[in-house]
């Protein structure tokens, strides 16, 4: 085995995609941001919980981060998603607003600390979620124009149709805005979930490039994809520092 | 977005006097028999909440104070503005996006970056700006020696130790963007040292014009 324990990671000098933060411009971190993208149900968490174990075992140490986390409006959005119907502008400013707050108060201070932070999802499955509803595409990047570029995304590419099968496993109900019901698609949830899945995943597929997506085949069994990731992120570790 | 209504918006500092006579105009156009709605920066019921639960612990940032407010912007925006004016109402906003611009801007958010998210918003039929030196502006807000809250101060910018003083030099950095906007938003500029009916006066007349434009709708309405 020729994991890299106990390794220091060295510094780097963060990159933003867009304006970024006046107060954090030339702000020097230790950590390395990892992010891992995907559905809900295509296994992010599991997936995280053991690469995380890992990587603590290896010497590093983790924060995990994820969305609807944050001290400021992460509850909010459960309870305002609960009692209003939110229009799609306010849900996607709403949501930028709770991702700023951990980008700010906890992504940034462990980056600095030199924490690998293991991110379970970041701005792309909010900046999909917005495109597939319809909002301007400039206006979606422009958004997350404060937020730095991670060191690596991975994204747990899933067919919506073995997707919907893993979400009745997990569930056995389907969730109303990752159905995309509030699109009005279809009047039937189950062709509404598959539409709309397929939307996302498309948005997905075209910020690829964009935004450097390493898409990983989300379809296998969970032993699969995690030999898969966890491959490619000793391999990422083992070269950071030495470019 | 068809708009069949008219946008009518006020900015200016605390203590410009804009809200009176933003409450005089929609009363004399409420007499006259218009569909008028008002709609106050800061005051979607859905962000309020958590936006002063925000401001009590002093958690946010340039980034995240900018979010919220556009929150609580466009929650009223999709809710209210928008399908009211597509309705033929007459929707009167205290503080508009230039708020924000000013704002934002002052607290060091990247200007390109505010004006983004805000450029969903129709621009307005008629953007009033109460311009009026700093310190009569501050003075009347001071009068009573009020407890000034943590961000109304300004005091996340650290321009003073004194919330008083720090207020006086934030007002004054947001009258400097308030002036930058001027003439590239086409504001009417008022002079808010005038008294309140003169003042008045020059709001109704520049309103008048639009209110020719609402007749025929108003006349096939009837029929």
């Amino acid at each position: 085995m020729t994991r890299d324990k106990y390794k220091d990671l060295g510094t780097r000098t963060v990159e933003f995609y867009g304006h970024g933060i006046k107060s954090l411009q030339d702000t020097e971190v230790k950590g390395r941001l990892i992010v891992i993208e995907g559905p809900d149900a295509s296994g992010r968490s599991t997936q995280i919980q053991s690469i995380t174990t890992r990587l603590e075992a290896d010497g590093h140490a983790v924060l995990n981060t994820g969305l609807k986390r944050s001290e400021l409006v992460g509850k909010g959005i459960l309870e305002a998603k609960e009692n209003y119907t939110l229009g799609k502008k306010t849900l996607a400013l709403y949501y930028a607003a709770d991702f700023a707050d951990q980008f700010e108060y906890k992504i940034i201070p462990a980056l600095q600390a030199g924490y690998i932070v293991l991110a379970d999802r970041y701005i792309y499955t909010l900046i999909a979620r917005n495109l597939a509803r319809g909002l301007d595409k400039t206006w979606c990047h422009n958004l997350y124009g404060f937020a730095i570029k991670p060191d690596v995304v991975f994204y747990l590419d899933v067919e919506p149709s073995v997707l919907i099968h893993r979400v009745f496993q997990k569930n056995s109900t389907l969730d109303y805005y990752e159905s995309g019901a509030d699109m009005g698609l279809s009047n039937d949830m189950y062709e509404s979930f598959l539409i709309y899945q397929k939307r996302v995943s498309q948005e997905f597929h075209l910020m690829q490039k964009r935004y450097g997506l390493i898409p990983i085949n989300g379809n296998r069994t969970m032993q699969e994809i995690h030999n898969d990731l966890q491959k490619r992120i000793d391999n990422f570790l083992r070269h950071v520092g030495h470019k | 977005m068809e708009k069949r209504g008219k946008l009518i918006i006020v900015e200016g500092i605390d203590g410009s006097g804009k809200s009176t006579q933003l409450h005089l105009l929609e009363k004399w156009l409420a007499f006259k028999g218009v569909n008028v709605f008002k709609s106050e920066w800061n005051s979607s019921e859905m962000v309020k909440e958590i936006t002063s639960k925000g401001k009590k612990k002093g958690l946010l940032t340039p980034t995240t104070f900018s979010l919220l407010h556009a929150t609580d912007f466009a929650d009223r925006y999709e809710r209210n503005i928008s399908p009211l004016l597509r309705a033929g109402y007459f929707v009167l906003a205290d503080r508009f996006v230039y708020t924000a611009f000013a704002r934002d801007i002052v607290r060091g958010c990247n200007p390109a970056w505010v004006k983004k998210v805000y450029d969903f918003a129709v621009k307005p039929d008629v953007a009033f700006y109460f311009k009026v030196p700093v310190d009569i502006a501050v003075d009347r807000i001071l009068i009573g020696r009020p407890k000034l809250k943590y961000y109304e101060a300004g005091m996340d910018m650290n321009l003073s130790n004194d919330p008083y003083e720090s207020y006086r030099i934030f007002q004054g950095r947001i009258i400097e963007q308030y002036d930058a906007l001027a003439e590239s938003e086409g504001f009417t500029i008022i002079d808010g040292t005038l008294n309140i009916e003169e003042q008045q006066n020059i709001v109704r007349k520049k309103i008048m014009p639009l209110l020719e434009d609402m007749k025929p709708i108003r006349a096939r309405t009837r029929r």
